[in-house]
């Protein structure tokens, strides 16, 4: 078996992953970047190369921050560092060892550490017909928008909370798709509640500005933009053909061919889980991550995780927390003595702050509204994969399952192929408030490899040394 | 359910339940499926329920579809490619049976 053995290796190609392998490579040691994408970009930067190269009506849509990726795209390919895309990481061992698929045949890999930048996924919105043809996330339509160039045709209607909701909405608005409304589940009470921490956001006023301009970009457009919204629901035959929500006391009624969900991200754990690492519950922003240090290392010394993975910061943050990733490990790797370590981070110590400063008041502002969180209808699917509502959970829980593992011998929620990435956090927030216990004693699934499907012709067919040992 | 903001030239022909299709080149399965149409992509395991494409990142298995004969592969994960046969996944893939 012929096993690639690299001094670092980094999952993931957005902002963390592309920065932590250019800063390692810089310091002289042996890079290899594994992404599942064909191209590096994550999500955040996701075809930035191609847009850039080729789609310039699109780049002029994504704006500024989105072109900014671009660079860093660059940094990452004049690095040296190897880039092993396309292929998908379904293992990964505490003693450094990597197993991955091209789809054809498995490769092992081998590195003294790993940095893990899996980056973060959109929380789930389990509202009654969210599973519905035709309903998808925010997210998604922007991966359309930055990967095909495309919108959703017909009427749409954008749902939910959070930094993204707007802007994602006026790029599609700007594109051309056809927003007859924007139902945000923030309310004036939620602005009020982040006032305190505007003092603090000063340093984030480029971001503040932005999100004011975008909202009065989207009412200019003559769009609707409801708050307090509220009971969303989707209906239709065989695909969504109807959502309906009540705001300012008042019930309301689209009809689309389009509904899109957003209720911020929240970081994918489920390399971080399977390596066992520490994970904490992040009480204001309800969602677990990694513990790790100022330097992103984990609880398992060979493995570090930097960007969204580890706590969402946002595309800026994610990549200086990739350089001091890429740092430190030139630092214990030897390359680098402490002096020049603290050098190098100094600055980007300093840079974090401008980038993080606004996240209080975000948290403040957008947290989840309870009825996302703890869905009250107990025919709402829950897990989407197994089909169980959240009713099916809470019977559980009313007779004896204590948490997302034991709800394993009841129901098979979270044994479905997303492996609970879609489930997780709602069956963990239904459980504690079922069991009047904090989500944090409540726990998370227990996630096992494969992380990601793997047939078995990919695994005998394993990359195997010339020489038969 | 989707339509590309300018005309494409560049294209690819594939097959999506048989039917022939032309699409753009470079796009993945997922996103060239629902240019073409509207509803389910797929069925689901336990009560056959339609579904489609809700993340287009990889992460909710919503997209899974038969390609090129091999079951539950995430369309969204896969590039459009000439000649491509696409099909839904209907329920659970059944291994060893002949088409």
């Amino acid at each position: 078996m012929s096993v690639r053995t690299y001094d670092v290796i980094v999952v993931g190609g957005g902002p963390a992953g592309m920065s932590a392998a250019a800063q390692a490579s810089q310091h002289g040691l042996s890079v290899a970047l594994i992404d599942e994408q064909s191209a590096v970009g994550g999500q955040i930067y996701r075809a930035v190369d191609d847009v850039t190269a080729r789609r310039g009506g699109d780049l002029a849509l994504l704006g500024s921050e989105y072109t900014y990726g671009k660079s860093v795209a660059d940094a990452f390919r004049e690095s040296g560092a190897d880039h092993i895309c396309g292929h998908t990481v379904w293992q990964l061992g505490q003693d450094g060892t990597i197993w991955s698929t091209d789809g054809a045949k498995a490769q092992a890999f081998e590195a003294s550490h790993i940095v893990l930048a899996t980056g973060a996924l959109e929380r789930p919105v389990p509202v009654p017909g969210w599973t519905l043809p035709g309903v998808m996330t925010a997210g998604a339509a922007q991966i359309l928008l930055k990967t095909s160039g495309m919108i959703p045709d017909g009427p749409v209607v954008i749902a939910g909370s959070g930094p993204l909701l707007l802007l994602v909405a006026d790029q599609l608005i700007r594109a051309g798709a056809d927003i007859r409304a924007i139902a945000e589940t923030t309310s004036m009470q939620d602005y009020i509640r982040g006032a305190p921490h505007l003092l603090r956001a000063t340093k984030s006023w480029p971001y503040l500005q932005k999100g004011l301009n975008l909202r009065k970009s989207i009412k200019a457009a003559g769009i609707p933009i409801y708050s307090r919204t509220r009971n969303i629901s989707i209906e239709g035959e065989g695909r969504a053909s109807q959502i309906r929500f009540k705001a300012g006391g008042e019930q309301r009624a689209f009809d689309v061919s389009t509904v899109l969900l957003h209720q911020g991200v929240v970081p994918n754990t489920q390399a971080s889980r399977q390596l066992r690492l520490d994970h904490m519950w992040h009480s204001k922003q309800r969602y677990w991550h990694p513990v790790v240090d100022d330097w992103g290392q984990s609880s398992v010394p060979s493995v570090f995780v930097a960007g969204d993975g580890a706590g969402v910061l946002g595309a800026r943050a994610a990549e200086i927390k990739g350089r001091l990733c890429g740092v430190q490990i030139a630092f214990l790797q030897g390359r680098i003595g402490a002096a020049v370590r603290d050098e190098q981070a100094a600055p980007l110590l300093d840079e974090t702050d401008d980038h993080v400063s606004i996240r209080p008041m975000l948290d403040a502002v957008f947290t989840p509204p309870k009825d996302i969180l703890n869905p009250p209808d107990d025919a709402t699917v829950v897990c989407r994969c197994e089909e169980i509502t959240a009713g099916n959970v809470r019977n559980a829980a009313a007779i004896g399952a204590q948490g997302p593992n034991q709800l394993k011998a009841f129901y098979r929620a979270g044994m479905g192929p997303c492996q609970g990435r879609m489930c997780g956090l709602t069956v963990t927030e239904i459980l504690a408030a079922s069991h009047g216990r904090s989500p944090k004693d409540i726990g998370a699934y227990r996630i096992r490899p494969p992380l990601k499907p793997l047939t078995l012709s990919e695994l005998a067919d394993m990359a195997v040394d010339e020489v038969a040992e | 359910m989707l339509k590309t903001r300018h005309d494409v030239t560049d294209r690819v022909a594939v097959t999506i339940d048989g039917e022939p299709a032309s699409v753009p080149a470079g796009i993945s399965v997922a996103a060239a499926v629902l240019t073409t149409k509207d509803g389910a992509t797929r069925t689901t395991a336990v009560s056959g329920i339609g579904r489609a494409p809700y993340c287009m990142m990889g992460v909710c298995f919503e997209c899974l579809m038969d390609i090129d004969g091999i079951p539950n592969r995430q369309a969204c994960m896969v590039t459009v490619a000439e000649g491509m046969a696409i099909a839904p996944q209907h329920g659970a893939s059944r291994l060893g049976e002949a088409e």
